[in-house]
């Protein structure tokens, strides 16, 4: 057994450095079916079990309604065409489900981001009494299921008149603990000399803010920002509950919509590339931007 | 400018002979009390009205019969908890939560454990398969809830076909209660699994490495290393992915209905709760009752998680 297979990469760091000397490394011939066996085997295994699905659904919605209302199954589509996404279109309003999401998505988030960047400097650079206490009020809100709270806020918004409208699907969302916990905990180990010399300058609160702070904060902002976008394009519940004509659907529940109006097995092809239209926008943000992403989603890891 | 100024000079001569508190209220001091407002008020304002708010308005809905929608309503007091804990249907629904939290959090933690180590080597790659295992965490619940339906398809789905190529017939995944409940698990732990991946690799690569070194001269070799040095190392990161999961677990919604419309074998709190008001029962009381219920369990697990950390870690 070579020593870059057997050993957890701990480990692997001297031993790489060590062997690349003597020529042995993970990719000289002795080491090579060893690494690929034992390294790469895993890492392929873990990314097809990712991408098979995904790719399925892709390839599905290019197919023609009789090449998937088989049993005699082909991996690729015949005759790749769009009739799928042209049928989705003719059985619901699936322009006008994008377009919703696309405006809810962008107010919402860009509403969140804002108030979460503002509240973040109060709360580190604004003096104010019981400043702590409400800081814990924000932070129990993180931990308050949002899940627990629908039928109240249903019964609240449905009775202003916010039944099928953008206000009614974005309003309860906006409040933000998330962001503006990530950004408080940044703005904490921003150091005070930067603010000194602005406010000698003579700069207020809201300069300062937007001047030296927000820049500085460009990576955290956008760490909440990514992170705001992906949770509202893919929230469900509340815009389930709050809308019930179709004009006024989000993606998601447009395709709640669309499985549960035909329930025969025709309407795969057709389902998929409602799939793909939900999916592919966010996985092609995260594509290019997960660094930001996975760095938001997964903080509190290290603290906790 | 000049305002402020007049405003300021008296506050300041009276702080030359009122005590200590008296003197911090100058025009710094009260100019910062209004910006924080102005600043923190919205914010405040939206998470008192759409988070807190409903919280006890939900309490209180739980003790009415009410149907959604009607304009009268009946005050049982705790009329709908005796309902639930003495229905048969809810012994259904606990065993329901309690199979599927067991099932997803274990799954996604020990799957991820082990997609963990396979992501943690010095070699080509790690970065991008890194990226794919967690994408699937990012993508809506409803599409991904719909591509596996359409794999787990009992005659035209990818699954029966790879079933029949090894001589077996599907099984009825979505019509059978029990193998529903095994559908939505998997479906789960495929999209959160990644999650649990990237959290254990960054715990992972922060252990320190002269102790693996150590005992890998010592002769133990890498399960006995992982069993006994890394595992017990890891077990911050174990408690914290424990927590996060669980709390989310008993929160799925978007792949239970979107598999599984009807409820039947997969209806956990959070979805009998949906259910029971928006699934056509149109119970509003009940289901307030049964959010009651959830909400007491995600802050039983809050608090055990707020107590350990405080014993454990440091915040600085």
């Amino acid at each position: 057994m070579s020593t870059t297979t057997s050993n957890p990469a701990a480990t692997a760091d001297r031993a790489t450095a060590a062997s690349v000397e003597r020529g042995n490394g993970p990719f000289a011939r002795n080491n090579l079916t060893a690494t690929l066996a034992g390294g790469y085997m895993p890492l392929i295994l873990a990314t097809l079990i990712v991408f098979l699905p995904l790719a399925w659904m892709a390839l599905s919605s290019f197919k023609q309604p009789g090449e998937i209302v088989t049993t005699d199954l082909h991996i690729l589509p015949q005759a790749p065409s769009f009739e799928n996404y042209a049928e989705a279109a003719r059985r619901a309003p699936f322009a006008r489900f994008f377009l919703n999401s696309v405006i809810v998505t962008t107010i919402g988030a860009a509403v969140k981001c804002f108030l979460a960047i503002i509240t973040a400097y109060a709360l580190v650079f604004v003096s104010f009494p019981f400043k702590r206490l409400l800081f814990v009020l924000i932070l129990v809100a993180l931990m308050v299921p949002p899940q627990v709270a629908v039928l109240p806020n249903y019964i609240l918004i449905s009775s202003l008149g916010g039944q099928n409208t953008y206000w009614g699907i974005i309003l309860p969302g906006l409040g933000t603990a998330f962001g503006t916990f990530l950004l408080r905990q940044h703005f904490l180990t921003l150091p005070g000399s930067i603010l000194e010399a602005a406010e000698i300058d003579g700069a207020g609160h809201w300069r300062r803010l937007w001047s030296i702070v927000a820049p500085v904060s460009a990576p955290s902002i956008a760490t909440v920002a990514l992170v705001t976008v992906v949770s509202e394009w893919n929230d469900y519940i509340w815009p389930l509950i709050i809308t019930n004509n179709t004009n006024m659907m989000t993606l998601p529940v447009g395709l709640t919509f669309l499985s549960n109006s035909d329930s025969s097995s025709q309407a795969w092809g057709v389902l998929m590339a409602g799939a793909v239209v939900v999916i592919l926008p966010i996985l092609l943000v995260f594509a290019m931007l997960q660094r930001y992403i996975v760095t938001g989603l997964t903080q509190g890891s290290v603290t906790g | 400018m000049t305002p402020q100024l007049t405003q300021s000079r008296p506050a300041q001569q009276a702080a030359a002979s009122l005590p200590q508190r008296r003197s911090r209220w100058t025009g710094r001091t009260r100019r910062d009390f209004f910006v924080f407002l102005a600043l923190a008020l919205p914010n405040l304002i939206l998470i008192a009205v759409f988070t807190y708010w409903p919280l006890i308005n939900n309490i209180y809905y739980s003790t009415l019969d009410w149907t959604l929608g009607s304009a009268t309503a009946t005050v049982v007091g705790l009329g709908n908890y005796v309902t639930f804990f003495t229905d048969p249907g809810s012994a259904d629904v606990l065993r329901v939560t309690l199979l599927f939290t067991v099932a997803t959090v274990g799954g996604s933690m020990v799957l991820g454990l082990l997609m963990a180590l396979a992501l943690n080597r010095k070699i080509p790659g790690t970065t991008f398969a890194r990226s794919a295992v967690f994408a699937p965490y990012v993508l809506s619940g409803v599409g991904v809830g719909l591509v596996w339906l359409f794999i787990f398809d009992p005659v035209y789905g990818a699954l029966s076909w790879v079933l029949r190529g090894i001589g077996l017939a599907s099984p009825q995944w979505i019509n059978d209660p029990q193998l529903a409940m095994v559908m939505v698990i998997v479906v789960y732990v495929w999209k959160n699994l990644g999650y649990c991946a990237v959290v254990y690799l960054a715990g992972l690569q922060s252990l320190p490495k002269d102790v693996l070194e150590a005992s890998a001269l010592d002769g133990a070799g890498a399960a006995r290393r992982l069993w006994s040095i890394g595992l017990p190392l890891l077990s911050p990161t174990t408690f914290f992915l424990l927590i996060t999961t669980l709390l989310s677990s008993l929160q799925a919604f978007d792949i239970l209905k979107i598999m599984t419309p009807s409820g039947r074998g997969t209806n956990t709190l959070m979805f009998e709760s949906y259910l029971q008001a928006f699934g056509g029962y149109n119970r509003a009381g009940y289901s307030a009752a049964v959010s009651v219920v959830l909400f007491v369990i995600l802050l039983v697990v809050t608090v055990v998680q707020m107590r350990f950390v405080e014993k454990k870690v440091h915040y600085s």
